[in-house]
Formats: C-alpha cells, structure tokens, sequence
C-alpha cells in the first residue's frame, strides 16, 4: 500500500460530464473515485421523483454512469464513492446491482448508506434558520441531515466496491476514505481539517482544475472543451498536491487553487462540517510542478455538537418567457413590449406578485444593480414570475406569446418554459437523533 | 497621480451562493496590488455603488498570504435561488459585476502587466 491515498474527483454536480470521469480513471492510478452529485435543490426535487415513482429519488444519471465506470473502476483498483443514491440510495444500489449483472460482474459488492433522511424525526417546532418552525411552512418533501465521516466509515468498512449515500456533506465523501486508510482518530481536528481542505477543493470537480475560470486574455486555460477532472495525493499528515488528469486540458495552479478554496466559503476561519470546524485562513498553496498545487497550513477546531438538516418544500412554479428584437429601433421596441406587458399582466389580469422583466442585450443579470445602457441593436424581453398554480404561469407564458402579433413590430423567437420549483430551509438536529445504517448489495 | 482603471486589469474573481447571502473572493495578479484592491471593494464602497442590489451587511475578510480578500454580503441575491427571478439567480456573476469597480492605482504602485 502507498504512503499516499489518491483521491480523484469525477463529478462536482448532479449533471457533471461523464467522458472526462472515465478518462481520469483509465489515465491516473486512484484509490478513490468520488462522484458528487448532490445540491440542496436537486435532492428537494429526488424527494419529488420518489413520491412520483417509489423505484426512483436517485440521481437520473446513475445508470449511464454507472455504465460507463464499472467496467474500469474495479480493474484499476478504484473505489467508487458517490451521493447519487439522492433521496432513495437503496433504491440506486438496486439499479448499480442490475447495470453490474448486465455487465457481467457478478459478485460485485455494492454498500448503501441510509438514514440521512429524517422527516420523521423533525419536531414540528424544529426552528428553521431562516425564521419561523418546521410545521409553518407548508408543503414539506424531504427532510436530510448532513451526514459525515463518522456515519460514513462503517460503509467503507464493508470493503464493497461501490458505495451510495443520500445527503453526506461534500468533503465529508473525500475526508472518510482519508481517515479510513491512515487511521486518524475522529478528534484529531488538525488532520480532520486538512482533509476538509482536500475535500472542499475537489467537491465542485473541474472548479479547481480549470472549470469556471477562464478569461480569455486576462486568465488562459488551455483546451477547455477537454478540461480534466482533478485528484488529490494526500499524506498521512493530511497535506495534498491537486493535479488533474494527464494529457487533459484544463489548468491546476495557484489561481485556480485559490479561488476555489473560497467558493462559498463565508468566515475563513470556521468553515463548519459534521467532521470539524476548519479554518482555512492560513492555507499555504504553493505550486510544485507543472498542473500540481501543494495545499497544507489547515488548521481546525472541534466539530459543531449538532448536524445540519436541510429541509425541502414544494414550491410552485417559475414561468419564463421572452421575445426578440433587434435592427433599428430595436431597444425602443423592446421597452415599449416591457411596458405592454406590464400593463397586460397588472391591470389586465389583476397579477399582483412580483414580475421580473429583463431586457438582455441592455441589462440583465445586473440590471438590479446597475442602470440600463440606452442602445443595442439586439435585444431579448426576458420575464419570470413564480406562482402557486400553472394556470397563473400560463398567463405569462400567452400573453409574451401573443406580442409577436400585438406588441411592438418585428419581435420574433418566443420561446416560454413552466418549471415546477423546490425552496429549501435549514434546521439544526442533535446527533443522536439520526440512526444510519449501512447495507451491502451483491451483483 | 494616480491612476484609475477597472479592477478587471488587476484582480480576478469567483462568486459563489448559500441561500440570500453571496460570496466573493478576489485576488490581485500582482501583489502589490493588494492595497488598491482593499480601497476597491471596502464595504462602504459597494454599498454606495449597488444599493438597490447589496440590501444587508457585507463582511471582509482579508486574505493577505494570498493577496485577495473574502467578501460576504447577506441580503444580495435578490432572494437567492429560492426566490430570485434573476436569470443568474445564483449570482454566479457578481464576481464580474464586481470587476466592473474602478479600482485608482497610487503613484508608487505599478502599472499592471498587461
């Protein structure tokens, strides 16, 4: 066994690539594959699929990846950790068994994770962190505490070749096959850190080898469009060199190294897991050779006495439309659709709630912020509403539709999308209060 | 003299959400544009720049080993993702909208490179 655990990343997000996840694997040598593919909002919406469907709730990628990595994963000596099982993990460990035994890999061992979900054991007076209790807010789907390394290492333990979990915090799923391998009491908060380092660098996959960084003339990354996903060769110190996969575009450096570290990070010196309270303030990042960041300099202090549970609701529906103009004249045709359809959809239809319209090509993602520039000559009217009922969404949607024959001249391209929509809140739950189990699956 | 340009020339940037409060990290290019950075984004000043957007308190934590800063503002994604009509309801491009601030370069403080 190696002085060093090698830990790649090969999913930050539900919906993440899955060609540079195989190359990664078939290119470096990793103890560890981690897929992460779980936000707050898509496991509100698993919850939603799971009632739709009892047999679903898990990630609607898990086959075609599953597909794709275990046919190599096994043979390279590479284990496979992810939070696709979302918010039905057994159910995904029963679709990962009949992908192994299409593929022929009888005997393959898969562990599930359970018990992140805890619905029902939220007193209805739980406080919500956003103000008000659990039982005011209406329309519940799910309920997940955040499980960590402490609930994950009894599934790690089984040694099965896969491993699925529902809600585990994001470094959490790197940090435990880090204590697993080196051993690391689970109050040694110094290395917990340093883990929760690694971790946190690798969780948003291709953020810290090249992803969401490029600028062109300003920050260069090269061949882009086959950027690599990133890996992590950890000590038993916990320090760690980020590289990403060799001959892969992308860029692992410094910069990358940095701006990542502080992705949704609030107070540096207390980034809060169920592992630990890690500070990252004193982070040395020192780049060692060519795509290869040395990280070390964590420092940490006890962990939170309680876990984190994000709760989800339903939460009706967004409606978007919009309509094009462009040539002469065309932001002034654009303002005037914006003031029809302000007028439309308030004295009209008696639609009182907010009503958002854009003008991209003037202003849009800033438009809050900033002031509208006077000119373009290819303008988009964007309008969003949200509504508790499809039948006021739909109302958007006719009346942007009907200004291609009522509204200015020369408007063109409607296009108009209702999606149904989950709101999240947080709550805190005592730690005794979750009871994780694990079950091992055969193929 | 000093000079004025926009911070886009000296610094980069990513942005990141939880829930209504936004987050910020910037980094100069050249370290020794870490002092201009601070007068560029002190709180004071974003506040006085994007009102309608930046409605809560806004937080700095200085990252000086690595020349860059850490900016939390609460109350700053008009709702966040639960609530935004923002088509960037994320406010993955704050970091941007903060670029788009004049940072003024003091006379002992060097042009940047490119």
């Amino acid at each position: 066994m190696s002085a060093k655990l090698v830990i790649g990343c090969g999913a930050g997000f539900a919906a993440d690539r899955l060609d540079a996840a195989v190359e990664l694997v078939e290119r470096f040598a990793l103890d560890w594959l981690v897929l992460e593919c779980l936000g707050e909002r898509t496991l509100a919406f698993a919850h939603r699929d799971r009632r739709a469907d009892p047999a679903k709730g898990y990630n609607p990628l898990l086959e075609r990846r599953m597909r794709a990595l275990l046919p190599i994963c096994p043979r390279r000596g590479t284990r496979l950790l992810s939070n696709m099982g979302a918010a039905n993990p057994r159910a995904a460990g029963e679709a990962t068994v009949r992908v192994a035994r299409e593929l022929g890999l009888a005997g393959l061992r898969v562990a599930v994770l359970l018990g992140d979900e805890v619905s029902g054991v939220l007193d209805p007076d739980t406080p919500l962190w956003e103000g008000g209790r659990l039982a005011d807010r209406p329309g519940l789907v799910g309920a997940n505490a955040y499980l960590g390394v402490e609930q994950l290492l009894p599934a790690l333990a089984t040694g099965a070749e896969v491993i699925l979990t529902g809600r585990v915090a994001d470094p959490s799923l790197f940090v435990a096959p880090m204590v697993a391998r080196f051993g690391w009491a689970l109050d040694d908060w110094a290395k917990l850190a340093a883990a929760t380092v690694v971790g946190h660098l690798l969780e948003c996959g291709m953020q810290v080898s090249g992803g969401y960084f490029a600028d062109p003339g300003k920050k260069e990354v090269p061949e882009l469009a086959r950027c690599g996903f990133p890996f992590a060769e950890v000590g038993a110190d916990g320090t760690a060199v980020i590289g990403k996969t060799p001959g892969s575009g992308g860029r692992v450096d410094r910069r990358t190294v940095a701006e990542q570290l502080f992705y949704e990070v609030h107070d540096p010196t207390a980034y809060l897991t169920p592992d630990v309270t890690a500070d990252f303030s004193a982070v040395r990042i020192e780049e060692v050779g060519p795509d290869r960041v040395r990280v070390s300099g964590a420092r940490g202090r006890p962990r939170p006495p309680t876990l984190k549970v994000t709760v989800g609701f339903d939460g009706g529906f967004l409606a978007e439309a919009g309509v094009s103009y462009a040539g002469p004249n065309a932001a002034a045709r654009a303002r005037l659709a914006r003031s029809v359809l302000q007028e439309r959809m308030r004295a009209v239809h008696g639609f009182s709630g907010p009503l958002r319209i854009d003008l991209v090509g003037l202003r849009s993602l800033h438009a809050t912020a900033l002031c509208e520039p006077p000119e373009s000559e290819d303008v988009r009217l964007h309008a969003a509403l949200r509504a508790g009922d499809r039948a006021t969404a739909e109302l958007l949607l006719w009346e942007v539709e009907a200004l291609l024959t009522s509204g200015p001249a020369g408007g063109g391209g409607y296009r108009g999308t209702i999606v149904p929509q989950v709101t999240t809140a947080s709550a805190s739950l005592p730690r005794e209060r979750v009871t994780p189990r694990v079950e091992v699956l055969e193929a | 003299m000093s000079r004025r340009l926009p911070l886009h020339a000296i610094a980069h940037a990513r942005a990141g959400d939880k829930g209504d409060t936004s987050n910020v990290c910037l980094f100069v290019y050249d370290h020794r544009h870490h002092p201009a950075l601070l007068r560029a984004v002190a709180p004071e000043r974003l506040r006085a720049a994007f009102p309608k957007l930046l409605r809560g308190p806004i937080r700095l934590y200085e990252l000086p080993h690595l020349h860059g800063v850490n900016l939390v503002m609460e109350s700053a994604l008009e709702g966040g993702v639960n609530a935004s009509l923002n088509l960037d309801g994320h406010g993955k491009s704050w970091s941007f909208l903060l670029l788009s601030l004049e940072a003024e370069l003091e006379e002992n403080e060097p042009a940047p490179a490119s």
